[in-house]
């Protein structure tokens, strides 16, 4: 029998975007049998267009910058724009694939992908927004999968 | 070395390589050989990690001026 991964998504940011798709395809590719949870933040990465996923250097000091910039010109407006549009290009120059294409790899793998109920209710999110493969589920219907798994992680 | 199969990967970053392998393998035969090029040098720990997960033999790697050339051979 296959082994298994289980990930929770939560975040909705371009940095943050990364981790749970690169882990699933990875896996995937290992023979892995792999579902992601998405959740709160998280649904963000099952839009068909994935273009308003964006990175803040705001409340991210950790993100490298090319000039030190003080938080107060961090807070301008396209600030946000700029920010992802650099790091677009950065992830690009360096051969590292765009979350869309990421995203492709995991379900031509056949990653399974479940958006939370109570998140799309929540946040009154339209399902025609979302991506056709992925399944609409709960906490009770991941443990289902999850509590037999041999890597769970949360992001 | 003898191969089936070519796939060039250089300028990918990771996970890239790897699944671009894993996809190259998909259509080959057991027992036949892809060489695949890579420049990613995280490469050379995931492509013999990616064949001690899968049972397909790594059966030689290169490296020439920054870039590294694999050979796997299909389980």
């Amino acid at each position: 029998m296959s082994k298994k991964m289980a990930i929770i998504a939560t975040k909705g940011t371009l940095d943050m975007a990364y981790p749970p798709f690169i882990l699933a395809s990875t896996a995937a590719a290992l023979g892995y049998e792999v579902q992601v949870f998405f959740t709160f933040y998280g649904l963000q990465l099952l839009r068909k267009d994935l273009s308003s996923v964006m990175i803040s250097p705001l409340a991210n000091p950790a993100m490298p910058m090319p000039v030190p910039m003080p938080v107060m010109v961090q807070m301008l407006p396209g600030m946000e724009s700029m920010a992802t549009m650099m790091m677009k290009q950065k992830l690009k120059k360096h051969g590292v694939a765009s979350l869309q294409e990421l995203r492709d790899l995991c379900l031509e793998a056949e990653v399974k992908f479940i958006a939370c109920q109570m998140t799309v209710d929540l946040f009154e999110f339209d399902k025609s927004e979302f991506i056709e493969q992925c399944e609409y589920g709960g906490a009770a219907m991941f443990m289902g999968f999850a509590g037999d798994t041999d890597i769970c992680l949360f992001v | 070395m003898n191969f089936d199969k070519e796939f060039d990967a250089s300028g990918l970053s990771c996970p890239l390589p790897i699944l671009k392998t894993k996809k190259a393998l998909s259509d080959m035969a057991s027992g036949q050989v892809l060489k695949l090029v890579a420049t990613d040098c995280g490469a050379v720990k995931d492509m013999q990690a990616f064949a001690d997960q899968t049972g397909n033999s790594l059966l030689g790697m290169e490296e020439a001026s920054g870039s590294y050339t694999f050979y796997m051979k299909k389980k």
